[in-house]
């Protein structure tokens, strides 16, 4: 099986939708011939025309508007916003339009073809406009589904998923990691199931849960816990909306302690939801609080972004935390 | 880049009074060909059904605001003094056309064939609302009509249209998308964003811009300073004409020309038509506010029913007898469907929750558990009238 990284990944779920259904058309800024900021579209126009991949002018709430009415009409649109910080624009279409077409119709219009793929994520020296994790907004709307892969063969088959499930999907990439993160990935079709949580590490004294590039902090911190004896629990979210719940519960019934963390500022992020469901399900099970190691309340840093990250370290202490407590 | 630069040797600024846009008019106000007019070909048939159905939305528009204020009705939105705007322009189109309106069209859905009864359905929030009662009043859609589903949201529907025609053009079917807005809404982002999508990217939709003179109470001096909405289609590299809104003919005209020009040239097109907003802007507006009756009274006599009555007249397709009996009959059929309709149920509670997903997903199957214990408990204070709602059927549909 080819070695490929995530962003070559993400290409190859494209190229594969593209080939297996005729219905299914790309469309962003700069995704054209010069095949994305990134190169996650790189060679689609070559292969497929330019009418099912094509540039659009710099306009997010156009992007996503018009993929909503492709997909009203019956194309699968895989819209890309070239960082998730610029979505904003795009929020009324994805929150009022999006997320409600089914439901405001009764079943009579759906947009459910539709995917929004979108860079995420700090890490790379982006500042407040090319580093943040928006994912809790979204979570925030009936509707949607969010998904987030942390590795290759994930980006691809959840990405395919996504594509073609029935509802809109919004699909958060890890930029930081694009090309770092490298694994096997099959040339062929495949589909990771949507709304299923994938339990990494087996452990049984407290469990880890993040997703995306948050996931390489968690897997770091598990392995310096373990050399102090503790058998960390690592789970991957993968889908955010609609959230496995059950396998959670499962864990944390097993293991008593819980950790969640992201990249996202802690007020108001997803962990807090996670942490708030997890307490109701798991209250006589709980051997200590539940933890949020998380990204800071302000706006995100450059040069500080290295102490604003919750990386293995913050992990780690909140760990040893958690078990003595 | 235009293929040509036009140099100058010292400062000069294009004013917006280099560009006037001319207004199409084909009847005068009291409904005779104007001279040097060009009357469209248009048959005696399309004609009748065009003028019905403006009488018809007259009509159905009148009984609403007189049953929400007797309270059967929470909420209504009038076309008055627009008719024409919209019968006209929808007339231009084939049935596979698709709509993407705003909220005040609904003459438009009228002409596709949304009968009495199902405008009560959505007005009531029955158990036959397409919508299955989740919208207020006037957000209709039919899918077997190609009439896309209103939303409040302003705009949105306009960077919508211009990928559903681009998805029609792909299909390499005959059908493009007509789509209707407000001058206020074209003050939204979305509007800009929709235009530049839709011409960048050659999609065969058509926008008709109804200019009714106000936003709610926001009158055009106050949305935007230029010359209307026409000259903005010119600055996106569109084809725009502007018309008078109160003129079935001219609206028609050009509504049958535009879409054939965005089936040929697989571009978009704009139609301003100028009119004015009749009626309140809703049922929860008071226009007296803010506009004065004398300026009401201008436009009423410019009434774009009667000026087509006129037309009608003369060219002796119709009579004011035929008149008379068409409009008691509306008006009866109109009632009758309210009556009817009325006394339909609601929507299953289980409507609650469907839709949202394709399937609903388990924290939601688990949230409507917990609501139907919830309601259980209190019979009383929810779901008042047991007959309104299959209870039974709700609880056991998601098990």
């Amino acid at each position: 099986m080819p070695q490929i990284n995530l962003l070559q990944a993400v290409n190859s779920a494209l190229d594969t939708a593209m080939a297996s259904d005729p219905r299914v058309i790309c469309l962003g800024e700069d995704i054209g011939e010069f095949g994305g900021v990134f190169r996650a579209t790189s060679k689609l126009q070559e292969k497929y025309g330019k009418q099912r991949c094509f540039n659009t002018p710099i306009t997010e709430q156009g992007i996503v508007g018009f993929s909503i009415g492709l997909a009203a009409q019956g194309s699968v649109a895989v819209a890309e916003i070239q960082f998730a910080d610029y979505i904003f624009p795009a929020f009324d279409q994805i929150v009022n339009e999006a997320a409600k077409f089914r439901y405001r119709s009764g079943d009579q219009f759906s947009c459910g073809g539709l995917t929004i793929r979108t860079p995420y994520g700090g890490g790379i020296a982006g500042g407040l406009y090319h580093s943040q994790s928006p994912e809790a907004y979204f979570c925030h709307t009936p509707g949607l589904k969010v998904v987030i892969p942390s590795t290759a063969y994930q980006a691809k088959g959840l990405l395919l998923a996504s594509i073609r499930d029935p509802d809109p999907v919004i699909f958060f990439e890890p930029k930081a990691i694009y090309r770092a993160e490298v694994g096997e990935v099959p040339d062929q079709d495949y589909e990771i199931p949507l709304g299923i949580a994938e339990v990494v590490t087996r452990g049984t004294d407290i469990t880890l849960l993040g997703w995306g590039a948050q996931m390489h902090q968690l897997h770091r911190a598990a392995k310096m816990a373990l050399e102090d004896g503790i058998q960390c629990e690592v789970i991957d979210l993968r889908t955010l909306l609609p959230w496995d719940l059950e396998t959670i519960v499962a864990s944390v019934n097993k293991t008593g302690r819980l950790i969640v963390s992201h990249e996202a500022p802690r007020t108001g992020g997803f962990a807090g939801e996670i942490a708030a469901a997890i307490q109701e399900e798991c209250f006589l099970s709980l051997e200590s609080p539940i933890i949020r190691v998380t990204g800071m309340d302000t706006p995100f840093p450059l040069v500080f972004e290295k102490e604003y990250l919750p990386d293995y370290l913050k992990v780690y202490e909140a760990i040893k935390q958690s078990v003595n407590f | 880049m235009t293929a040509k630069a036009n140099v100058i040797g010292v400062p000069r600024f294009t004013e917006i009074t280099d560009l006037t846009i001319p207004t199409l008019s084909i009847l005068d106000a009291e409904g005779k060909l104007r001279k040097d007019a060009y009357e469209p070909l248009i048959n005696k048939a399309t004609a009748m059904k065009i003028y019905q159905d403006m009488a018809y939305i007259r009509i159905l528009d009148e009984r609403m605001v007189a049953a929400q204020r007797q309270g059967r009705l929470s909420f209504y939105l009038t076309c008055t003094g627009e008719e024409a705007s919209v019968v006209g322009s929808i007339a231009g189109f084939k049935n596979h056309d698709m709509v993407m309106s705003q909220y005040r069209e609904q003459a438009a859905l009228r002409y596709r064939g949304f009968s009495s009864e199902q405008f009560m359905n959505q007005l009531l929030s029955n158990d036959l609302d397409f919508g299955k009662g989740r919208q207020m009043p006037i957000h209709y859609g039919s899918c077997e009509l190609n009439y896309m589903t209103i939303s409040s949201t302003l705009a949105t529907q306009i960077p919508q249209a211009a990928g559903y025609a681009y998805g029609q053009k792909l299909s390499g079917k005959d059908a493009c998308t007509i789509c209707y807005f407000g001058e206020g809404a074209a003050s939204e982002g979305d509007f800009h964003a929709g235009l530049n999508m839709a011409a960048v990217s050659n999609c065969p939709v058509v926008f008709v811009v109804r200019n009714n003179g106000y936003a709610i109470s926001t009158p055009t001096s106050e949305q935007f300073s230029g010359d209307g909405i026409a000259p903005r289609g010119i600055g996106y590299g569109i084809s725009s004409i502007r018309v008078d809104g109160n003129d079935i003919l001219a609206v028609y005209a050009a509504s049958v020309e535009a879409r054939k020009l965005a089936l040929e040239k697989n571009a978009p097109v704009i139609v301003e038509t100028m009119s004015y907003r009749l009626g309140a802007h809703s049922t929860s507006d008071d226009p007296t506010n803010y506009r004065s009756s004398a300026e009401e009274d201008v436009w009423r006599k410019k009434d774009p029913i009667l000026r087509m009555k006129n037309w009608m007249l003369d060219k002796g397709w119709w009579s004011d007898q035929q008149d008379h009996q068409l409009k008691a009959q509306y008006k009866k059929e109109i009632l009758d469907a309210l009556k009817s309709q009325e006394k339909r149920p609601s929507p299953s509670i289980s409507e609650l929750i469907t839709d949202v997903y394709k399937t609903p997903p388990a924290h939601l199957q688990k949230q409507y558990k917990d609501l139907l214990s919830h309601i259980d408990k209190y019979p009383d204070h929810y779901l008042p009238n047991p007959n309104k709602v299959d209870h039974q059927t709700a609880l056991t549909q998601f098990n």
